[in-house]
């Protein structure tokens, strides 16, 4: 990972000494053990703070919407598929971004490890090869990384960037066994009843924090219908039927645009599967439309674009 | 009052003695994690914990409330109705003791000079503290430099020092000292346990590595409104209300109408600096309109208004906002930054 480290430096210095860039947004090292923080360098002689390791879990793409800058944006295979997603909305154009992309072989879940220890605090951890090395009071355990990797990054089929204009490192296997709409499937069998209940015991850990809507590179609407005032549409309380509202409308506003990145899974502290109704969408719109977002600039999203002879099994009448 | 002991063996019994007098809130673990939550039986307290994800504050003061509805529904003019004060004495047992320390401080807020907020009052003055001590202060914790310890008393009826075999009992207040008389499952505390007592409390202490100066972050940012710090600062951060959702201390709020017809509900929810609702005007101006403004509002409020007005900083120093937030924007590094501008 230090060789990774030291490559993301060296082509940030010389894209702002070059002046091609103004910005460069990646990783420094985080606060606390099994995080690393979005970081802006802005000079070369900042450039040192960037670094690379299996902690870098937030989706970068977030932070191109708000930018008027040129910015070099270090990108794992699904920020890539954002930073696409947001080229073909027009949040940013294809010009302004250098993608500094890296393949990626899955980031970890720090929430899984702290199951593990079951309540043991970390005070240290370190990365070797395959292993992170956990220290804590009186403790030392080594864990395999693969065993711990956010949900999305288990079921990832793009873990190579599919567009970049520097590719940091060789390409990874992508897994092309993996059942990637497993968990969806078994969801789907599941009687209405089970379906609902399941839902809503999720949706009621929601404390309405919006860290799902926030960290999504979707989410830039200029107003969210969940804080409009006039009407209001939906309640502020944290009440089931005001947080399962809010997840159902956020779940369909980013039907055909979500590239499963899982940031909105990562950033839930209450530890919803936000996912369950994300992925799902996601296989529809496959299914439907043959659509997989975040893959090509070309190609038209479903939601641009109509065809008389479109699928509407789906509508209810 | 001396100090007392209860063998930990003995502390479900107790539970649940408290339970046939008292509505008891204690940690569970539900979810994967520890939250508050009212307990029917003894042993679904499960105290061998950090810290809650939620703070306790919200028996307090509850994410969402009914102020009162109304119906006009009847053509007799407004029918309004508040919700009743629960009768029943409740119990927090286990609270940390900075979750304890942040009623206090909410206190100031909600049972000021100024205003006094029924709803809160209410079952803040029906409520018993029994808080534990923290023996392992947690990664995140600097409680010590926000006034408070892993054995702070504020806020706390009784204190509790885990010590192996037994918990100490410190008894805090007369409301406390009346609980502890009621049970004979208290023992006067032997000199052993004591010694044992002061060693427990000074490595505890020990653990906690952080030390932040927050007398002088209260100086530095009264002159740095608008210094260019807050736009690198709040560069990374999403907006989100992780932060202050998840404080013990933010108190900020909103009211609605939930009504249908004739019929409705006027509602208190929570509420954070870190939207931008939060001060959006009618007119369609926002004094804050981005996260710069907002952070600086966050942390200004914490460290240096919040000063002003109470004399204390709103912060217990939980860690819960450096634990839980998405983009790592750690609340100490902000601070320890504030320090060296």
């Amino acid at each position: 990972m230090l060789d990774t480290s030291v490559a993301i430096r060296d082509i940030a210095k010389k894209l702002l000494d070059e002046k091609r860039v103004d910005l460069i947004i990646g990783f420094e090292k985080g606060s606390v053990p099994l995080r690393s923080t979005p970081c802006f360098v802005r000079s070369a002689s900042e450039a040192d703070r960037l670094i690379w390791n299996v902690n870098c879990e937030n989706n970068l793409a977030k932070y191109l919407p708000k930018t008027k800058e040129r910015v070099g944006i270090v990108a794992k295979g699904c920020d890539v598929r954002s930073i696409i997603g947001l080229i073909k909305e027009k949040q940013v154009t294809r010009e302004q971004v250098f993608i500094i992309g890296i393949p990626c072989k899955g980031m970890i879940d720090r929430r899984k490890i702290e199951a593990k220890l079951d309540g043991k605090e970390i005070i240290e951890a370190e990365e070797e090869d395959d292993t992170i090395i956990i220290k804590g009071h009186n403790f030392r355990e080594i864990i395999k990384k693969e065993e711990f990797l956010h949900n999305s990054c288990k079921t990832c089929t793009h873990r190579n960037p599919v567009i970049y204009d520097v590719l940091i490192g060789d390409k990874v296997v992508e897994d092309q066994a993996v059942d990637e709409y497993g968990e969806v499937k078994e969801f789907e069998a599941q009687s209405h009843d089970e379906r609902w209940q399941s839902f809503s015991d999720e949706v009621s850990k929601c404390i309405r924090c919006y860290a799902c809507r926030n960290v999504c590179p979707f989410c830039y609407c200029q107003e969210c219908f969940v804080d409009s005032s006039q009407p209001q549409w939906i309640g502020k309380t944290n009440n089931l039927s005001d947080t399962a509202i809010f997840h159902i409308i956020r779940a369909f506003h980013i039907a055909g645009r979500c590239v499963d990145c899982g940031a909105c899974d990562r950033a839930c502290p209450m530890g919803i599967d936000l996912r369950r109704l994300t992925k799902k969408m996601e296989m529809d719109v496959k299914d439907l439309f043959h659509y997989e977002a975040g893959i090509s600039l070309e190609d038209v999203p479903p939601l641009a674009t109509f065809k008389p002879d479109d699928p509407q099994e789906f509508i209810m009448v | 009052m001396q100090e007392l002991e209860i063998a930990k063996t003995e502390v479900v019994s107790l539970l649940n003695t408290l339970i046939r007098k008292y509505k008891v809130f204690a940690p569970v673990e539900q979810n994967g994690f520890i939250t508050f939550q009212e307990i029917h039986s003894g042993s679904e307290a499960f105290l061998d914990y950090i810290n809650s994800k939620k703070p306790p504050k919200e028996i307090f003061f509850p994410q969402s409330e009914r102020l009162f509805s109304y119906d006009l529904s009847k053509g007799e003019g407004w029918d309004v109705e508040a919700p009743t004060l629960e009768e029943k004495q409740k119990i927090i047992f286990g609270i940390r003791p900075c979750d304890a320390r942040s009623l206090v401080l909410l206190d100031n807020v909600f049972d000021g000079k100024l205003y006094k907020d029924p709803y809160y009052t209410d079952k803040r003055k029906n409520t018993t503290i029994i808080a534990i001590g923290c023996n392992q202060p947690g990664s995140t914790c600097f409680c010590t430099s926000l006034g408070g310890g892993p054995f702070s008393q504020d806020g706390s009826d009784l204190l509790l020092v885990d010590i192996g075999q037994k918990y100490i009992i410190q008894v805090v207040t007369e409301r406390g000292e009346k609980l502890a008389k009621e049970h004979n499952n208290f023992k006067e505390a032997e000199e052993h346990s004591l010694s044992l007592m002061r060693d427990t409390k000074e490595t505890a202490e020990a653990l906690i590595k952080s030390k932040i100066e927050v007398q002088k972050v209260t100086e530095k940012l009264d002159s740095m409104f608008d210094d260019p710090f807050w736009d690198l600062v709040s560069e990374k951060c999403l907006g989100c209300a992780v932060c202050t959702y998840l404080c013990p201390t933010c108190y900020c709020f909103d009211i609605t109408d939930e009504a249908t017809g004739q019929r409705g509900e006027r509602v208190r929810t929570w509420d954070s600096c870190a939207f931008p609702n939060f001060t959006l005007q009618a007119s369609g101006v926002n004094p804050r309109p981005s996260s710069k403004e907002r952070l600086r509002q966050r942390i200004m409020h914490k460290f240096d208004y919040f000063v002003a007005n109470h004399g204390m900083a709103a912060c217990v120093g939980c860690g819960r906002c450096i634990k839980e937030c998405p983009v790592n924007l750690d609340i100490q590094v902000v601070l320890n930054s504030i320090l060296n501008r």
